[in-house]
């Protein structure tokens, strides 16, 4: 399950941060469509190189989300991904921009 | 890059609100129900988010058995189908309401963090810890690799 947050103020005239349609359809051409049935080690960039853990495929999301949210009024704040009920991974900002936190 | 990483746990406990402080009277305007004489128990499920790099080579922050074995070995086995207001030596002097399970939790757990997950390993940044589906009580330490002065002082007085 991924969960995606945006950020932003509420339009005056619509009251909404976003149209969700735009973002079911930027979520669905970024993510679901290349990720959905597929075994992400053979046919998913980057992870033919890249070992898809949580961790791995939760960043790839943000990148891939990132850019496509550029140009709505809101901006990405945080992609949480559950590999299980009991266990996810929260990609942020802080996390992207982070000098690799004290190294 | 870095990302954070959240494992939930589950234990039960029973505990009884009541503080050596208050009189009876004042116990029971307080705590009401929870402070019934013979205790009550409680489902809790607790998150333990850890922050830190995502290692190039495995793809991960933290080895998730490592992080198991940890929180069940200092945390669940001493918790678990205990009554805690007896049981633990945590709550002799301190009422076991969830918000200082949280705490002593925190405590406990950053205890010997870096010993087991290295000075310049992963961080503990955040202790979840739900009584019922309805409240829960939300802990954020310093999202800084390794202990905290703030959090070693925490399990110096309660660990």
């Amino acid at each position: 399950v991924v969960e995606v947050t945006l950020e932003g103020d509420p339009d005056p005239t619509t009251g909404m941060v976003v149209d969700l349609k735009e973002v079911k359809d930027i979520l669905k051409r970024e993510v679901v469509d290349p990720m959905d049935h597929r075994s992400l080690n053979f046919e998913v960039q980057p992870f033919d190189k890249v070992v898809p853990t949580a961790e791995n495929i939760a960043l790839e999301i943000w990148r891939r989300l990132a850019k496509r949210f550029q140009p709505l009024p809101s901006k990405l704040y945080r992609v949480r991904l559950y590999e299980t009920a009991d266990l996810y991974v929260d990609v942020t900002e802080d996390d992207v921009n982070s000098k690799q936190l004290q190294r | 890059m870095t990302a954070s990483i959240t494992r939930r746990y589950r234990f039960s406990a029973s505990h009884r609100l009541n503080s050596s402080e208050l009189s009876d009277e004042k116990n029971r305007e307080i705590f009401g129900k929870c402070n019934n004489p013979y205790g009550h128990g409680h489902n809790y499920e607790l998150e333990v988010t850890v922050r830190g790099v995502v290692e190039p080579a495995t793809g991960l922050i933290v080895s998730i058995q490592a992080l198991d074995d940890y929180v069940q070995s200092r945390v669940l086995e001493r918790f678990s189908n205990r009554y805690m207001n007896l049981d633990l030596i945590e709550f002799a002097q301190l009422v076991p309401t969830t918000e200082n399970m949280a705490s002593v939790i925190a405590g406990i757990l950053s205890h010997q963090w870096e010993a087991a997950f290295g000075k310049r390993g992963p961080a503990l940044a955040r202790i979840q810890l739900q009584e019922t589906a309805r409240n829960g009580f939300e802990l954020l330490l310093k999202a800084k690799a390794g202990t905290s002065p703030e959090t070693s002082e925490r399990a110096k007085i309660y660990a």
